[in-house]
């Protein structure tokens, strides 16, 4: 079962690679080729998120049971999450580059996803900081928690600020898609395959924490 | 109100998967006391920890049965004592403001009974130092007034962690006074090595025998 | 209820007296506020700074003063050994709230210090002054009400010194963020009505801080 998920997901993120790279691309005003960043940009970004919402509910889930589990479910969420924020920022600041002038603009968006960075930044310093796990995991569980309440302020603060400028090719304003049918495919497959992607390397990082835990219970 | 058990529930600390100890029971109602009894770096003082509520046990509960009710953490507020080398009072503020302060939080009413307080210290032999900074004070002093914190409020739960540490004849002899006192208010749990301690007790809780 | 209140008074005027006896934190933040308005000033020389280019100084001003005290109230009880002896008196909410009363006291007193020497010191123009005092003031209060949970987070970690900035900053950037833009905008003289948005998000991340934490803030203290 396990193999036949791994080949899988193998399969999908090749084809998106391929497809992605060498299909044609409609045109698209301003964007051109370059548009072909959001088959991997915009499902890192995607990932980021859910691993912090995940981090967040095993965070409650852990505060709530005081099982150690949830709390090793939490931190391997945040660590995947971090894992993927960076991707998002690089392949998001790539993209900056060639279609903005720079790396780094300030846009509204790269502001979001550098306080999230410095969130997840924040929560594996105070996990270093504390040397105790039961500690650890209650007060990290809680920082998480509050970062996690304060961050859909930013919805509304980020519009009264600046103007974006990224673009918006999956939802936009109108509330309608304006992709393609090709372009559709590959990219809901791509968000499909680095969904699995993140689910199977999440599963693997759990039993590989939940190990080093034991084994770290059997020393003592 | 003259019915108060401690119970503690199969009590079992682990910090970092090392048992400290585990599957601890014991049961004491009005009138009874337990000393507390194992080598340095035991558990004792964790166990007492336990019991007072500063920290919760990996598994099993402790519970406080009053005429067969069940009290809550609100219990452990008002009507328990604890003294512990882990627990400090301000040292900026003044023996009777502290026992004002804490007595104010832990009473429930409006104007502190001065008078009262005024007893504790005298009982404990600081009345003199009332009014001096606790960062004066000599460790046998300090040790004094936190005797005096734990008699706050007539507490029903005594506990006493190493109670004798930097005491002098007059220290001691309050010990045993208090002690025997509380067989009559409530109950006594004392965690000592002190042979002199066990005496004052009639239950002995031996940790080591909780080891697993 | 009315216990509660009592409870709530007692601790935050215990530490007031132990704050105006030890002077811990009261001196420390004084010189850390005029070593970073000397600095401004030196900085600025005779230059005439925009209002705009002030109102970020002035919340940096604020953002690190409010770093270097507010962590301390949970900070000095764990490290004098005196929260054991707290926790066994009353109960986590009225701590935390006796706690954030002191701290807004402490803060309200120490920003309004910032405010005149900055206006003394800058040509700061503040042309709408009460819609100003009030931004600032809701700022404050957000200020606290996220300080003071991450200050009993970090009262229990180790390197408790460099971690508040670090814990802090992310949380508190939301509120930053609007305060600063609500407070240039109120010193360039525009009308309460034109940035109720910002009052509104001011006052909605308060609610919301100072709900969760409470509701969370049992499962730091214990142990």
């Amino acid at each position: 079962m396990n193999n036949i998920f791994k080949y899988s997901v193998f399969v999908i993120i090749s084809l998106v690679i391929i497809t992605g790279i060498v299909l044609p691309i409609p045109n698209i005003p301003a964007l051109g080729d370059k548009a072909r960043v959001l088959y991997f940009h915009v499902p890192m970004s995607w990932i980021s998120v859910v691993a912090f919402v995940m981090s967040l509910w095993y965070a409650v889930r852990y505060l709530k049971t005081k099982e150690i589990t949830y709390d090793i479910k939490s931190f391997s969420a945040a660590q995947l999450g971090f894992l993927f924020c960076v991707l998002a920022t690089a392949t998001g600041s790539l993209w900056a580059k060639f279609n903005w002038g720079s790396f780094w603009n300030w846009d509204p968006r790269q502001t979001s996803i550098f306080i999230l960075l410095l969130i997840y930044g924040a929560y594996f310093a105070l996990r270093s900081a504390i040397d105790a796990e039961e500690q650890r995991a209650r007060l990290s569980s809680v920082y998480a928690i509050i970062a996690g309440i304060t961050m859909p302020f930013f919805i509304f603060i980020m519009p009264r600020l600046v103007e974006t400028l990224h673009p918006d090719p999956i939802i936009n304003n109108s509330g309608k898609i304006n992709m393609d049918t090709t372009m559709l495919i590959i990219f809901l497959t791509s968000l499909l395959g680095f969904t699995l992607l993140f689910l199977w390397v999440m599963n693997l990082k759990v039993r590989l924490e939940l190990l080093k835990y034991r084994k770290s219970l059997k020393q003592a | 109100m003259k019915s108060l058990t401690v119970i503690s529930e199969n009590l079992t600390k682990k910090y970092s998967g090392k048992t400290i100890f585990a599957e601890l029971n014991f049961n004491l109602s009005y009138g009874q006391s337990a000393v507390i009894v194992g080598r340095n770096g035991s558990g004792k003082s964790t166990l007492m920890k336990i019991v007072s509520g500063l920290i919760s046990p990996t598994a099993g509960r402790m519970r406080f049965l009053r005429d067969d009710n069940e009290l809550d953490r609100e219990f452990v507020r008002t009507s328990m004592g604890f003294v512990s080398p882990y627990l400090n009072l301000y040292d900026e503020l003044t023996a009777l403001e502290n026992l004002r302060f804490f007595s104010g939080l832990k009473s429930g009413k409006d104007n502190s009974d001065d008078e009262k307080l005024k007893s504790h210290l005298q009982f404990v032999g600081l009345y003199e130092r009332r009014n001096d900074e606790v960062k004066a004070y000599s460790s046998g002093m300090k040790q004094k007034l936190k005797i005096a914190f734990s008699l706050l409020n007539e507490p029903e739960l005594l506990l006493l962690d190493e109670p004798r540490s930097n005491l002098d004849r007059d220290g001691i002899s309050i010990i045993e006074k208090i002690a025997e006192g509380q067989k009559e208010k409530g109950v006594l749990i004392i965690a000592t090595n002190d042979e002199d301690d066990l005496k004052l007790c009639e239950m002995k809780i031996n940790i080591e025998e909780h080891k697993k | 209820m009315k216990n509660f209140l009592r409870n709530v008074r007692i601790i935050f005027l215990k530490d007031v007296r132990s704050e105006l006896r030890t002077r811990y934190v009261i001196n420390s933040l004084l010189m850390f506020v005029l070593v970073t308005i000397s600095i401004i000033r030196f900085a600025i020389g005779d230059e005439k700074i925009e209002d705009e280019i002030l109102t970020g100084l002035l919340w940096i001003s604020i953002f690190f003063s409010a770093s270097g005290g507010l962590a301390r109230t949970f900070v000095k009880e764990e490290e004098k050994e005196t929260s054991s002896a707290l926790k066994l008196s009353a109960s986590p909410t009225e701590i935390f709230v006796g706690k954030l009363f002191f701290n807004l006291v402490l803060t309200f007193i120490l920003n309004f210090l910032i405010l005149i020497l900055f206006i003394l010191i800058t040509e700061y123009n503040i042309k709408n002054p009460l819609l100003f005092i009030s931004v600032l003031s809701l700022g404050n209060i957000g200020l606290v009400a996220a300080s003071t949970i991450i200050a009993a987070i970090i009262s229990k970690a180790n390197s408790k010194g460099t971690l508040y900035p670090v814990l802090s900053f992310p949380v508190l950037l939301p509120l930053l963020l609007t305060v600063i833009n609500a407070t240039k905008l109120a010193s360039a003289g525009i009308n309460s009505a034109e940035i109720m948005g910002e009052i509104r998000i001011l006052v909605s991340y308060t609610v919301v801080v100072i709900t969760v934490s409470v509701m969370l803030f049992p499962f730091v203290w214990e142990d």
